[in-house]
């Protein structure tokens, strides 16, 4: 039984979009799946040290919120803060992890986490921002990985 | 139930805690031991027939105790093991 692949290629940076690409790497990762995650443009903020991920209905219709609010209002300030507040007592009391427990569990089952030097220094970010173990590369590099993986996903 | 040799509590964690966890505690297991996982995610039952058969380790029973799913699963070492 020969090891599969997965590539994951991280490209945004919301509180919602943070949790797949970690929840499907530690699960992989878990069931024996050699991992590797590109991260790019704003899925660069998933490998700071200090996450302060924000979420908003603005601009989401999708997203379920507990009664309807008017888009006017959902873009007043402090909505966004406070979105972001709910939606994370939420996953907290449905018993889901947080993401710096799924990030760390990924560090802990070898996911490889790279960060794109191109877009690093595009948004200037700082790599002593980011946590620990982090590869820099760019998207040719990970191609090597990506061309043989059995699932590669862009999220 | 049948025997075990280690219990792992996983009530209250939902997907994907309750794999994550098993599957740590079960690598730190040797082979042949049995974990005896309590979880209270209804997504757990498929989860865990699913982590069995993609990782060779045996759920030798799955069921329900209290309200709450137990599983048994027995560590078997094989090549998925990292």
């Amino acid at each position: 039984m020969s090891q599969k692949k997965l590539a994951i290629i991280a490209t945004k940076g919301t509180l919602d979009w943070a949790y797949p690409p970690f929840i499907l790497a530690s699960t992989a990762a878990a069931l024996g799946y050699d991992v590797q995650i590109f991260f790019t443009f704003y899925g660069l903020k998933l490998l700071e040290k200090n996450l302060d991920l924000q979420v908003s209905s603005l601009g989401n219709p999708g997203m379920p919120m507990p009664m309807p609010v008017p888009v006017l209002i959902q873009a007043l300030p402090g909505m966004q803060r406070m979105m972001t507040m709910m939606m994370k007592k939420k996953m907290k009391s449905k018993g889901v992890a947080s993401l710096e427990e799924l990030r760390a569990l990924c560090v802990e089952a070898e996911v490889k986490m790279i960060a794109c030097q191109m877009t690093v220094d595009l948004f200037e970010f700082n790599p002593k921002d980011f946590i620990d173990g982090i590869e820099f590369g760019g998207a040719a590099t990970f191609f090597e990985f990506a061309g043989e993986s059995d699932v590669c996903l862009y999220i | 139930m049948a025997n075990y040799d280690q219990v792992l509590d996983a009530s209250g964690f939902n997907c994907p805690l309750p794999i994550l966890r098993a599957k740590k505690a079960l690598t730190a297991m040797e082979s042949g031991k049995v974990l005896r996982i309590i979880a209270t995610d209804p997504g757990s039952v498929k989860d865990f027939e699913s982590f069995a058969k993609q990782t060779g380790n045996q759920l030798l029973e799955s069921g329900e105790e209290d309200g709450k799913f137990v599983f048994l699963i027995k560590r078997v070492f094989c090549q998925a093991d990292r």
